[in-house]
């Protein structure tokens, strides 16, 4: 405690009189909030927008990181070589890489190739104004859509060899006599998995799986590099045109944090509802 | 012997189950070693024997939880094999009773009983559920139905397994020593119940070490060792008299108090 103390007390002092760094938290305003003269409203700043673009980022990022997840960690508890040797080397591949240069291999050799063949820039364009909100809100903007794709894929191929491996752990933990007095019942592989196994490997591995889902949304930060308009992006841009490093910073940082404080909680929450459940009960 | 290989409706008229010269290897080690036995339709046998005998392995082979390397097995004259619409066929019929109880820990104990007959008879779940409550009467725990498996006692958590079992409405019941994993003063309740389903005259195959229980209620006692039936008869004879030494060593370690 004391060492911590002194260690604030000379960041305070290099602060105060070492860098002579004038504080000035006033400088944010703008960046979070600001009064639109032609909207005669309140606007979002750039970085509540790109708090917007992270959340949406991490959202779908991770809906489609469980889904990948799950299919590889069938694959690598499959009874066939086939399946398990594709997993293992799905998980051997991303695993061994950096994100960030897996990023950057994925955004230009995939990405450039593949997805102007989907019209994915064409998207939305016979919409309503209705329908238009809603693809705004849920995806971002239509021009940055392809971008946004790729981020999105890129964090949840990543993350999903992660997954996949905390999923595989949580399958396999699950007794054998679960699985034969569910066969021995006569119900097929494919229920026993989905009604037996899996609830009880979901409730093992809840603790891991909510870790990886505040790495991703932090992992999330790198998806600037390929000029997503997320958070990072944006306290970059704010911090280069109003000089004020620290304050911007420091705003990101406190906007991250009540994003991955507020999903861990929910995670804690889940697990202290399914753990009281099984708790119901006295012992007999 | 009525079983060709490629037939999956049951025939009741062949024998409950049929082993024939099967054998099962764990690697090198042998497991069972080319055994023959003819269950009878409603007979109740017991299987026993020192532990590695190879008798768990005998029980689980008919329902396929093991594959045997050997020879044949049939169950009501459908063929136990790699056939994966045979094996659903043939564990529809018959019921499995573990050791460890298995139930599934987060589902009720009412919700235990009634998934395989909603998701493999496709019942409905008041008719499935209704079913549920009248064998949980019969193994005396309908009060406990909408508990959790872990907070019963081992005891109840067994007669809820015999009840989950139940519900398939099996024609054969396989025991793998239902009570072995009990404390003592649970066991009687387990065996009671075991002890009334034997009356109604279902096919039952037990593993057990509950000697006297073996003498009460099996027809045939079947004794186990090193993979091979060293000798089979009723349990009267096979406790006054038995043949083989080694059946007499182990009567004599098991009965020495």
């Amino acid at each position: 405690m004391a060492a911590l103390a002194g260690g604030l007390a000379y960041v305070a002092h290099r602060f105060g009189s070492v860098l002579h760094y004038r504080w000035d938290w006033g400088s944010l305003g703008g960046a979070l909030l600001h009064w639109s003269v032609a909207h005669h409203a309140w606007r979002a700043g750039l970085l509540l927008e790109g708090l917007e673009a992270t959340l949406r980022l991490a959202l779908w990022s991770s809906v489609l990181t469980f889904l990948l997840g799950f299919g590889f960690a069938l694959c690598r508890i499959s009874r066939s070589l086939y399946w398990r040797l594709l997993g293992g080397l799905y998980v051997g591949f991303v695993r061994n890489m950096p994100l960030l240069v897996f990023l950057f291999l994925f955004y230009f050799f995939l990405s450039s190739q593949i997805l102007p063949l989907l019209g994915l820039d064409r998207l939305g364009h016979g919409a309503g104004p209705a329908a238009r909100f809603w693809l705004g809100l849920l995806f971002g903007p239509p021009r940055e859509l392809s971008a946004f794709v790729t981020g999105v894929f890129c964090l949840a191929l990543f993350e999903g060899a992660y997954v996949a491996e905390i999923l595989r752990a949580g399958l396999q933990a699950v007794p054998r006599g679960q699985w034969e007095a569910a066969l021995g019942l006569g119900l097929g592989r494919r229920e026993t998995l989905w009604r037996v196994i899996l609830p009880q490997a979901l409730r093992a591995s809840l603790p891991a799986l909510a870790g990886q889902v505040i790495l991703l949304i932090k992992a999330s930060s790198v998806a600037s590099l390929i000029s997503i308009p997320e958070l990072t992006y944006m306290a970059n841009e704010v911090s280069s045109s109003n000089d004020h490093v620290f304050e911007t910073w420091t705003a990101a940082a406190a906007l991250y944090f009540v994003v991955c404080f507020g999903a861990a909680s929910l995670f804690a929450r889940w697990e202290r509802a399914r753990g009281t459940a099984l708790a119901a009960g006295p012992r007999a | 012997m009525s079983g060709r290989g490629g037939e999956s409706a049951p025939d009741p008229t062949a024998p409950a189950i049929a082993f024939e010269r099967v054998s099962k290897w764990f690697g090198a080690h042998a497991a069972l070693r080319g055994v023959s036995l003819a269950v009878a339709p409603g007979e109740r046998v017991v299987v026993c024997g020192p532990s590695g005998s190879g008798k768990s392995t005998l029980i689980r082979c008919v329902n396929r939880l093991e594959a045997h390397d050997e020879g044949r097995i049939l169950v009501e004259g459908i063929e136990v094999d790699d056939d994966p619409r045979r094996v659903r066929a043939i564990r529809r019929e018959v019921g499995m009773v573990f050791q460890s109880f298995n139930l599934f820990p987060h589902l009720s104990v009412l919700e235990n009983c009634i998934l395989a007959p909603m998701r493999v008879r496709g019942m409905a779940r008041a008719e499935a559920e209704e079913l549920a409550m009248s064998y949980l009467a019969r193994v005396r725990i309908p009060e406990q139905a909408e508990k959790l498996p872990h907070a019963l006692s081992g005891g109840q958590q067994q007669r809820v397994a015999i009840a989950r079992a139940l519900c398939m409405r099996p024609r054969i019941m396989l025991f793998d020593e239902p009570t072995s994993a009990l404390d003592p003063e649970m066991i009687k309740e387990v065996l009671d119940v075991i002890g009334e389903l034997a009356e109604t005259g279902m096919t039952m195959v037990c593993v057990t070490h509950e000697m006297g229980f073996a003498r009460r209620l099996a027809d045939r006692m079947v004794f186990m060792d090193a993979g091979e039936i060293v000798e089979a008869g009723p349990p009267e004879r096979l406790f006054r008299a038995p043949e083989a030494p080694r059946l007499r060593d182990f009567l004599a370690q098991i009965l020495r108090d």
